[in-house]
């Protein structure tokens, strides 16, 4: 009868243990009990060092190393997959989940329809619904940064003829280079575009393919929105202008200057929502803008001191301009056209 | 018109189309020693992404660009051997098996690459190949370029397809492994084994296809992306139909492609690709080779034996 009476006391002794967690979650102030690490999840449907997702991941892991949530991850999960993780990880008591749902929009908002407990920050090219109250969406709004690396762009080109390869002409795509054109006339009013779409998020030969096509066209300043195109310009002695993330360490003499993608104030706003128990459908994507610290303008590192000055003192200007408020880069999510 | 007319006459769309049909060329190579000898092996784009990777970890660690090349080769070939194992002794579907390939192939890259890099924060790069003219021959006006300033492994797959054509047509091991595609129960009845052909053929053929992928991102790129092969080993097999199981026409098959392709880039940048949808062009190199495949497979002839699995003694 021996093992019985062990179980017994074991048990026992678990609901003192239980029953006096509990006395102190009562008795406790809200501010201690918040700062239990949050449980997060990510779901994402590449590699976590592709540019965009990198961004997310890199924020998520900063928050996890402050000790604020506790972090788990699937990457390269397939569209056809997604749902399934995040019911996985809903079920797994995910207090928040950030992803991308660009590929699966529909499917992936009854699933956060079907646990409203959890909250969900995903990006998406729609707007948030009152079917899923705790979906919160995002996407990179950075045409703050984007325009004013075309101003730059504009003031480094000599042939005034600038290249853009992207993937797929979708609107967080179409937002940015539309920006970035926008940029280059105020130092260029004459420049041309060449446009190519590849169809293909992570094809970097044809990108690289492509970025030679309008190299040999007469470019010699290329929108680097894909991993491949800086590549080109790199073996061709062209510029480049990066997106997203900072690729200045692999290509010193080719990348002139980046918009960067911050990730970190979209995060921290829906956390804080998250751990005060306010999360509700919104869009998070004010939360990429210059005026959140959302993106910037990488430092212009091996290029300092050979862009015109005339260019930076614009650059300058018109960030200060973004920052107080007074000017508002357009938001143009049509597909850009050669010109 | 006169567009068109420019981007054939200029010597960079060569160069382009030459780049763009190499991985092509070794993996249509790959693709057509298996089918010749009557085993269709669907895990062609599966054996690409792991070739790619394979060739690319192992010049990250340290090791040579042709070393890179000759892993690739040696993992393409493992992954045959497993797809002939399970093909030709024991007669599985191939269809199901060579998906099944493609799919453990490219899970199995991917995996490797998260166990070897678990923490990168941008994919990291090696030195590629670089392009290795050859005196004279490259000064050949508009075509010298394309096809005398390329990479080593350019070449080395030029000469991968004139040794695929003379063995398979010029030597008594390329006519046991014809004829175990066409009529395996002869090769039985002269004493030589079709399974081991077979195995044989698909193995080395696997590997031909590790190296396609492996030009990716030794010669092409110098990176590893895990969907970077995109599809290009689909292609491929449709190649081998377009070039009748012949490996000169099915080279010829990867230039046209690789020309369709290289122009349509260039066709882009015109004044035509400011007026019609970008979709157009990406779609124009695969309808042109539909349609190129119907005019030029009306006469092919296909393995008799293709697909069908020998069981010795059986009648």
């Amino acid at each position: 009868m021996k093992p019985t009476t062990a179980t017994l006391t074991l048990s026992r002794r678990h609901l003192l243990a239980a029953s006096g967690a509990m006395l102190a979650t009562a008795v406790l102030p809200g501010r201690l009990r918040a700062a239990a690490p949050v449980k997060v999840a990510g779901v994402y449907t590449v590699p976590v060092e592709q540019q965009w997702v990198s961004r997310i991941h890199k924020a998520a892991m900063a928050a996890k190393e402050a000790g604020l949530i506790d972090y788990s991850w699937s990457e390269n999960t397939a569209n056809t997959d997604y749902p399934r993780v995040m019911r996985e990880y809903a079920e797994g008591g995910a207090k928040l989940i950030v992803g991308e749902i660009f590929g699966v929009e529909q499917e992936a908002r009854e699933v956060c329809a079907d646990y409203p407990d959890t909250a969900f920050l995903l990006g998406s090219s729609f707007p948030p619904s009152d079917e899923a109250p705790n979906l919160g969406v995002f996407d990179n709004y950075i045409q703050d940064a984007s325009y004013l690396s075309g101003i730059i762009a504009g003031a480094m080109t000599k042939t005034g003829k600038i290249g853009m390869v992207g993937g797929f002409p979708i609107p967080e795509v179409n937002r940015l280079m539309n920006a970035f054109m926008a940029g280059v006339k105020e130092t260029r009013p004459d420049a041309s575009f060449m446009v190519s779409f590849i169809g293909s998020w992570f094809d970097p030969p044809k990108a690289k393919e492509t970025a030679f096509a309008m190299i040999e066209g007469g470019a010699d300043l290329l929108y680097a929105e894909r991993f491949g195109v800086s590549d080109a310009a790199k073996e061709k002695g062209a510029l480049a202008i990066g997106n997203v993330i900072d690729t200045q360490a692999d290509y010193p003499d080719t990348v002139v200057a980046s918009a960067l993608w911050n990730f970190q104030p979209t995060f921290d706003a829906a956390l804080k929502a998250v751990t005060a128990g306010s999360f509700a459908a919104a869009d998070y994507g004010v939360y990429s803008t210059m005026l959140h610290g959302g993106c910037s303008l990488a430092p212009l590192g091996t290029f300092e001191g050979k862009v015109p000055a005339a260019a930076l003192t614009l650059v300058a200007e018109k960030e200060a301009a973004i920052k107080a408020g007074s000017f508002t880069v357009t938001v143009d999510d049509s597909e850009p056209k050669a010109s | 018109m006169t567009d068109l007319l420019d981007i054939f006459l200029s010597a960079s769309f060569w160069v382009a189309l030459v780049r763009i049909a190499s991985p092509l060329i070794f993996a249509t190579m790959g693709e057509l020693i298996c089918e010749r000898a009557g085993v269709l092996n669907l895990g062609i784009e599966g054996i690409m992404v792991f070739g790619a990777f394979a060739g690319w970890l192992t010049v990250y660690l340290g090791g040579g660009l042709w070393l890179g090349v000759g892993v690739a080769m040696l993992a393409g070939m493992a992954f045959g051997l497993l797809h002939g194992v399970l093909t030709v002794p024991f007669g599985l579907s191939q269809h199901v098996v060579g998906l099944g390939i493609t799919l453990l192939a490219t899970a199995a890259a991917y995996f490797a690459y998260r166990l070897a890099l678990p923490e990168v924060t941008s994919p990291p790069k090696i030195t590629p190949f670089a392009p290795w003219p050859i005196p004279g021959l490259a000064a050949i006006p508009l075509i010298g370029e394309g096809f005398f300033a390329q990479t080593p492994l350019t070449y080395a797959g030029f000469v991968v397809a004139g040794l695929t054509a003379l063995v398979l047509f010029r030597t008594p091991l390329g006519l046991a492994l014809r004829a175990a595609g066409e009529n395996p129960a002869a090769v039985e009845a002269q004493g030589l084994s079709v399974t081991a052909l077979r195995i044989g053929a698909v193995a080395v053929g696997s590997g031909l296809m590790a190296v396609g992928g492996a030009f990716l991102t030794l010669s092409a790129f110098s990176s590893f992306f895990f969907e970077m092969v995109n599809g290009r080993g689909w292609i491929c097999i449709a190649l081998v139909v377009f070039g009748g199981w012949k490996p000169g026409k099915a080279v010829l098959g990867a230039l046209l492609f690789a020309a369709f392709d290289a122009g349509q880039i260039r066709l882009q940048q015109t004044a035509l690709g400011a007026t019609l949808p970008y979709q157009v062009f990406l779609m124009a190199p695969y309808l042109l080779s539909i349609l190129a495949l119907v005019v030029m497979s009306r006469r092919a002839s296909v393995p008799a034996a293709l697909m069908v699995p020998f069981n010795k003694g059986e009648r």
